[in-house]
């Protein structure tokens, strides 16, 4: 009667430990697919400082980055580059395309006064193809619980 | 279901899962919009000059100067999906450097709610017409285009480009000195 009521224990253990894990390995798989579908470093993106005109803090983001979706300017891209963590979202002012495919891009938040020139790595002008992480494709706004007015 | 705490937490859950699926009714509500719009641009005074880039490299790199006349009636465009439009006017060109170049001359953004009947004459470029090399003088095909953002409240942000394109050459010949227009 007692082993019956320990391996009931166990039991009760192991369904408890799974249903944690369910939803965690499910989040992880959901994230890890998204990836995959937009082949992006980072498909959502949450918008955390001003610097494009009524995109506010809080503001979710869809990207994606497929190879064969060529970059125009007027769209606003998520970046990357060295000697800052965090990726900016600003629009693409100005293009430069060579023959052989290499990409100069330049950028600019629409509120700021000036390019993002001052942004990018001192030595770097422009920014490279490897430097995007990728498109924004769809915006999902006011998901913060505070947005500052 | 016998303590605020879970009573709180499944409100929580169904309001998070109802606002989601209101907002992507909203999104669907605009999503078959096409966002198109006649416009009308006219070149007024058109030179180039060969200057010193400051804000890139050394090198001297053409620099085009233009003022530009700009129509257009963009009042039907708005819904309660947007928030706004991005308004860019692009020049684009080919030269021997590069294949595509694309450069934004001037940009302005219309909220909703504000006046989106626009009337420029002689409006000058906002940002330097800086090319990327040597390519703009003597340049035939240079085309003017105005394009908008769409950006809504929730759902795609499409780019959408004018009806009405406007074609321009540059002169041969550098304007010296500090000819302005």
């Amino acid at each position: 009667m007692k082993r019956s009521s320990d391996q009931i224990q166990l039991r009760k253990l192991y369904s408890r430990i799974l249903n944690l894990l369910l939803p965690m390995t499910s989040a992880v798989m959901t994230w890890k697919g998204l990836m995959l579908m937009t082949n992006c470093r980072i498909p959502i993106i949450v918008l955390v400082s001003g610097g494009m005109a009524d995109l506010n803090r809080g503001d979710l983001f869809f990207t994606s980055n497929f190879s064969d979706d060529p970059i125009h300017v007027g769209e606003t891209m998520v970046f990357q580059v060295e000697g800052r963590g965090i990726p900016i979202i600003h629009r693409v002012i100005k293009l430069h395309k060579k023959v052989n495919g290499e990409l100069k891009l330049l950028t600019k938040g629409d509120e700021n006064p000036v390019d993002d020139r001052g942004l990018y790595p001192p030595g770097q002008e422009w920014l490279r193809r490897e430097n995007i992480i990728g498109k924004v494709q769809g915006i999902f706004c006011c998901c913060a619980w505070e947005t500052p007015y | 279901m016998n303590t605020v705490l879970s009573r709180a937490n499944t409100i929580f859950a169904f309001t998070l899962s109802v606002m989601a699926a209101l907002t992507f009714c909203c999104f669907l509500t605009t999503a078959m919009n096409d966002h198109l719009s006649p416009i009308k641009i006219d070149v007024n005074k058109i030179i180039v000059k060969n200057v010193q880039d400051f804000s890139t490299t050394r090198d001297k790199n053409d620099l085009g100067f233009i003022t530009f006349d700009l129509q257009a009636d963009l009042q039907h465009l708005f819904n309660w999906n947007m928030k706004q439009l991005f308004l860019y006017l692009t020049a684009e060109y080919t030269t021997p450097n590069n294949k595509l170049n694309q450069v934004v001359l001037w940009d302005k953004i219309i909220r909703r709610g504000e006046n989106a009947r626009l009337d420029y004459r002689s409006l000058h470029s906002k940002y330097y017409f800086f090319d990327d090399g040597k390519g703009l003088r003597g340049n035939q095909n240079v085309t003017l285009t105005l394009s908008w953002n769409v950006i809504p409240n929730a759902g795609t942000l499409p780019r959408i480009s004018g009806v009405g394109a406007k074609t321009f050459q540059f002169p041969e010949e550098y304007t010296p000195g500090n000819a302005r227009i």
